[in-house]
């Protein structure tokens, strides 16, 4: 019982306000990111209309938001939903009722939210912003949800995965390991996102550029830079190999792909946020024209 | 030359302070030069580990504000002239005396890895090698061993995982080993039960604190938990593995 009065001693010296630097600025802004990105992608998957544009034109091509991207059913009834040709499987289905919204971006968001959820990026800012253990690098983990300031400097709270009993991503978080699984479906999603981008080139069969076309196209680059330099194809592509130069197509094949991924696996945080913001302002765009708020300004004219 | 504050802590692991110093500071000092003159002017007896002054030699590892640092490759200029500076013993490891912490921990953790196991065949011949297959354990080598990144990791530091992590320090130098094309030995399940892969939850403090600016997440933690992923936990290599063999 000495020892331990006389080691809260010392902890009581090496505690936070030791620090001078505003370490909460940046897990705050991260906090506000992410929250603004889930209130925003909620309310707009809810809505189930006005996510495509194509000026009532029922030929080939116009614009299709993300979120809604690839629309599995239509329910037809609608406003500002694609024609019935795009739906994958026809027409809204009873079954599907309960569904918020009638909204078919329930049925495929869970796809990009699970890549970005397990991507070792965001792990870093979540942990950070949402566990907040710690909230920053050498700050003393903040446990639990306060009731009162005293509460963290007296270091009374103690929540789930902290101090002892914290199991990192071997416990609950074991599912983390899902990441390159979670890639896979991620990949076809930029190969699908480009389609749509090719779309957004046309309007009842004729060729044209749009704000929205730049708009669309820029999503999939944005989204392939960020989906590309995923640890887990970096690790499958040629970081699981030991020695390049013991094969040609090893040294070829495996090496130079391993170095592409390399490069943009540097920026990981970069096109974490570019392109997550982009997809959010691409469904923001499609979703102003197809409600006539904006005027898409186009080689159409319409 | 300027009188400017200083605060340093003063005890063992038990026991301690922050006592007051003033020290002149003149252009071009970095914190282990005021430590130096503090101790030289003011206080004999402060015990303080350092030796190349260059940051190379990893050994004067502190906290500066609450930061773990070099003292040697922190500059005086780098702070307000205002701002009182508060210098602590690393917080993850014991205290031996004032700033210097018992760091022998690590050296446990080091003796839990199987070493360099190059195979009999490529001992005897010239094994040849290209620079691109070293590259990644090159990288690694430039470890100083300061213990900055093992003293910042939240698992050891605030998470009492001390029994159950070896450290990040110890998974880039697992790494180094796994990634080396002529080493021959199979470390996969070690690094998940005996080092503890698994705890590591990619805060990524351990590569914003590595004064060599080495990759460790990105680099050496995260490839190590990916090859867990292909042993332990991916369905797919697993039946892969079963069907066409171990490679």
């Amino acid at each position: 019982m000495l020892l331990y009065s006389k080691l809260k001693e010392k902890e009581k010296i090496l505690n936070n306000d030791l620090i001078t630097e505003n370490w909460w600025v940046s897990p705050l802004l991260v906090l506000l990111g992410l929250l603004s990105f889930v209130a925003y992608s909620t309310w707009a998957a809810w809505q189930g209309e006005h996510f495509w544009w194509s000026a009532g034109n029922e030929g080939f091509g116009g614009y299709l938001s993300p979120f809604y991207s690839p629309t599995v059913y239509i329910d037809p009834s609608k406003s500002g939903v694609p024609p019935m040709n795009h739906a994958l499987l026809g027409t809204w289905p009873e079954w599907l009722w309960w569904l918020p919204g009638q909204s078919p971006a329930w049925l495929i968001l869970i796809f990009p939210l699970s890549f970005r959820f397990t991507c070792y990026y965001y792990r870093k800012a979540y942990y950070r912003a949402f566990s907040l253990n710690p909230p920053a690098c050498a700050v003393t983990p903040i446990k639990g949800i306060p009731s009162k300031v005293s509460d963290i400097t007296n270091n009374k709270i103690k929540i789930f995965n902290s101090g002892k009993r914290y199991d990192g991503e071997a416990g609950l978080l074991i599912l983390q390991n899902i990441h390159r699984y979670a890639m896979y479906f991620a990949v076809i999603f930029i190969f699908i996102l480009s389609y749509d981008a090719f779309l957004a080139f046309f309007n009842n069969g004729k060729f044209g550029i749009g704000v929205g076309t730049v708009i669309l196209t820029i999503n999939p680059i944005l989204l392939g830079c960020y989906t590309f330099g995923c640890h887990s194809i970096r690790h499958l592509i040629g970081g699981n190999l030991d020695c390049y130069s013991c094969s040609l197509y090893k040294d070829k094949v495996n090496h130079n792909s391993w170095k592409i991924v390399t490069f943009l696996n540097r920026r990981h945080q970069l096109f974490a946020w570019l392109s997550l913001i982009w997809v959010g302002l691409s469904d923001v765009y499609v979703r102003l024209v197809s409600m006539g708020i904006v005027n898409d300004i186009n080689t159409w004219g319409i | 030359m300027k009188e400017r504050d200083f605060k340093i802590y003063r005890g063992d692991n038990e026991r301690g302070e922050l006592v007051n110093y003033k020290c002149k500071v003149t252009e071009g000092m970095v914190v282990l030069d005021v430590i130096h003159r503090i101790q030289a002017d003011k206080a004999n007896d402060l015990a303080c580990r350092w030796n190349c002054k260059a940051g190379k030699c990893g050994s004067c590892s502190i906290e500066i504000n609450g930061k773990p640092r070099l003292a040697c490759m922190t500059r005086m200029n780098e702070f307000n002239e205002e701002e009182k500076i508060v210098i602590t013993p690393l917080k993850s490891f014991p205290v031996l005396k004032d700033i210097v912490s018992d760091v022998s921990w690590n050296y446990e953790q080091n003796k839990k890895i199987i070493p360099f196991s190059p195979s009999k065949k490529d001992k005897e011949k010239d094994f040849v090698m290209m620079q691109k297959d070293v590259d990644r354990v090159q990288h690694f080598r430039k470890c100083i061993e300061c213990y900055l990144c093992q003293n910042m990791c939240h698992v050891l530091r605030d998470n009492e995982g001390k029994e159950k992590f070896s450290g990040p320090r110890y998974m880039t130098r697992l790494a180094s080993l796994e990634m080396h094309p002529m080493d021959k030995a199979d470390r996969i399940a070690d690094i998940k039960d005996v080092h503890g892969s698994g705890m590591c939850n990619i805060t990524r403090c351990c590569t914003e604190v590595c004064p060599e600016e080495i990759q460790i997440t990105d680099d050496a933690i995260i490839p190590l938990k990916e090859r867990v992923i292909d042993r332990f936990y991916d369905p797919i290599m697993i039946f892969f593995r079963k069907i066409f063999g171990k490679n």
